[in-house]
């Protein structure tokens, strides 16, 4: 449905966007991932022919977005960061604008806006002004307006930026019900939005794309080497971290161990095992025996966080991280 | 042509939906209310002088009431039409509601031409306003009524031409503040140019008094139709709206 090759969006000093290849089967709904300033933005601009890109083709459902501008737009909704909404008009009155701006007309035009209204829940604000709702509804009244026209392709940008938990979660189990109808391309910096709503990742950072797969086996990735964080401590005040270190490498299946911290008598291990060994039983028996006291044992499995922390491997990501906590 | 339609009737809704398009109306209303008052007023007493003084000076509504007034209302046109077109464009490019616009399937020149036509029968409302009080001109006096309607003939296509250098200038910014002031500056240094032609005959002088607006407003006035300010006019709004264009190509280029 979507092809993107070598896509690249140069500004007079920056490259936004370099050369970022993929491709969006229908009615997928694929997460667009990276941190702040990454490049979502531009990548979706370009796709929904809104900036041109410098180099490279993209083509949507068959057309290309230089050459067949019309065609491209007749086929994506498209809702930006904040809302494309006129403050000054009213719900209905504004989708009524937007469904003949993409060439709805007559009793279709008025059963698309009934439609887009029930679907978005927006029915019972449907003759209010749109500068007197508030962030939610704003929200869902751009996304009405993104499929009123039903269109193939659906690319939101960070649709659920500013909401509260709640109507975070309204707003992924629609996106997740307009799946099937629609491709959806969505961008987010929020990793477990991208784990409960699509079904494949694209992670692109400062420009360029870092790794594309389905969110299933980028989890897998993630859970492939178990690292396990031991907190051991010894019984008498005194504990000497090598020798502990030497006796739990020597448990079977572990691949390495390092010191995290030591704080008096405690100390606290950071074990890898091999790919598929379970050590946690091995490990707990190996410090009990050796008289040491075993204060905790807790999986340090990784999370697509941390894959994407690796991925992206910098500072901008933990940025990510910690906004997507926020 | 019917996106045009599109474009151009929501600008005019959100027109009458703010108070932007009442403030304008109603305050065009009084200033020209004032000024066929004063203008009338001023008629009557010279009049009543020339009877009394028993002389035959020729008396002309036309000349004296009406032309002067439509001119005053073409110099009042300069400080309103800025406020008409200053957000056509820098509100949606602030907004963000230009995307919109940018991603539906339409073309830019289909919005820049809606906008603009917006722009421009909310002046012509404004020419409604004056056109009640001229009818009672037309009741109790027998003016001609040809000069009249070439004269307004000859404001609208002024206007148009003004409307679309407004047009372009306010796709340049976001700031309606910024547009606004820019469209005003510009108009008035268009109204002056001609001043340059009082006292200069050299070919850069002639250049720009042939740019000026007031130039080629005066035929009209009078009740003539030049082709001449026709083709002046109509090249104006050509150039406003196709800068227009290569501003709102450029703003992609750009953002």
């Amino acid at each position: 449905m979507i092809n993107v090759s070598e896509l690249t969006k140069r500004y007079a000093r920056t490259t936004a966007v370099d050369r970022i290849s993929f491709s969006v089967e229908k009615g997928q709904i694929v997460g667009f991932l990276g941190p702040n300033g990454a490049g979502k933005t531009t990548t979706m601009r370009m796709l929904t022919c809104f900036l041109p890109p410098s180099a490279g083709t993209a083509t949507v459902a068959g057309f290309d977005v230089l050459k067949k501008p019309l065609e491209v737009k007749k086929r994506i909704g498209y809702l930006p960061e904040t809302p494309p909404i006129y403050p000054e008009m009213a719900t209905a009155e504004y989708l009524k604008f937007v469904g003949r701006l993409k060439g709805l007309s007559g009793a279709d035009l008025t059963k698309r806006i009934d439609y887009v209204c029930e679907r978005c829940a927006i029915a019972d604000v449907k003759h209010k002004v749109l500068g007197k709702l508030s962030r939610g509804y704003r929200q869902r009244v751009g996304l009405a307006q993104a499929i009123v026209h039903n269109p193939d392709v659906l690319i939101l940008d960070e649709p659920t930026a500013g909401l509260d938990p709640k109507q975070i979660n309204e707003t992924r189990d629609l996106i997740k019900s307009l799946a099937g109808d629609h491709t959806i391309i969505l961008s987010t910096h929020i990793l477990p939005e991208v784990e409960q709503t699509c079904q494949q990742v694209i992670i692109i950072n400062q420009g360029k794309l870092v790794a594309t797969d389905s969110v299933r086996n980028l989890q897998a990735r993630a859970r492939g080497a178990e690292s396990v964080l031991v907190e051991v401590a010894g019984r008498t005040g005194g504990l000497e971290p090598t020798t502990v270190q030497q006796k739990l490498e020597q448990v079977s299946g572990v691949s390495s161990v390092s010191c995290r911290q030591q704080i008096d008598s405690r100390a606290i291990f950071e074990v890898e095992s091999q790919k598929g060994g379970l050590v946690r039983g091995d490990l707990a028996r190996a410090i009990v025996e050796s008289g040491w006291d075993l204060n905790e044992l807790r999986p340090a499995s990784m999370s697509l966080e941390e894959v994407f922390l690796q991925l992206t491997g910098s500072e901008a990501a933990e940025n990510a991280a910690t906004g997507g906590q926020a | 042509m019917r996106n045009v339609l599109i474009i151009c009737q929501k600008e005019l809704r959100s027109y009458f939906a703010s108070p932007v398009a009442y403030v304008l109306l109603s305050f065009w209303a009084l200033i020209f209310g004032y000024f066929f008052w004063s203008e009338l007023g001023m008629f009557v007493k010279y009049s009543m002088e020339v009877q009394m003084s028993g002389q035959s000076y020729p008396l002309n509504i036309n000349e004296q009431v009406i032309r002067g007034l439509l001119q005053n209302m073409a110099v009042i046109g300069l400080f309103f039409l800025p406020m008409i077109t200053m957000r056509l464009f820098a509100e949606e490019t602030r907004s963000g509601t230009i995307e919109l616009l940018a991603t539906s399937p339409i073309r830019d020149w289909e919005i820049i031409i809606g906008k603009w036509m917006a722009a421009v029968a909310l002046y012509i409302c404004m020419l409604l306003i004056t056109v009640v009080h001229l009818l009672f001109v037309f009741k109790y006096g027998n003016p001609d009524w040809k000069p009249v309607v070439i004269a307004y003939l000859g404001l609208l296509l002024e206007a148009s031409a003004m409307l679309a250098i407004g047009t372009f200038i306010s796709s340049l910014t976001k700031n309606q503040i910024i547009a606004g002031a820019v469209t005003f500056a510009v108009l008035i240094l268009l109204w002056v140019f001609a001043w340059v032609s009082s006292y200069d005959n050299s070919t850069w002088a002639r250049v720009l008094s042939y740019m000026s607006l007031t130039t080629h407003s005066e035929s009209f006035m009078r009740g003539v139709v030049d082709s001449k300010d026709g083709i002046y006019y109509a090249t104006l709004i050509f150039l406003g709206l196709f800068f227009t264009a290569r501003s709102m190509e450029s703003l992609r280029w750009r953002s």
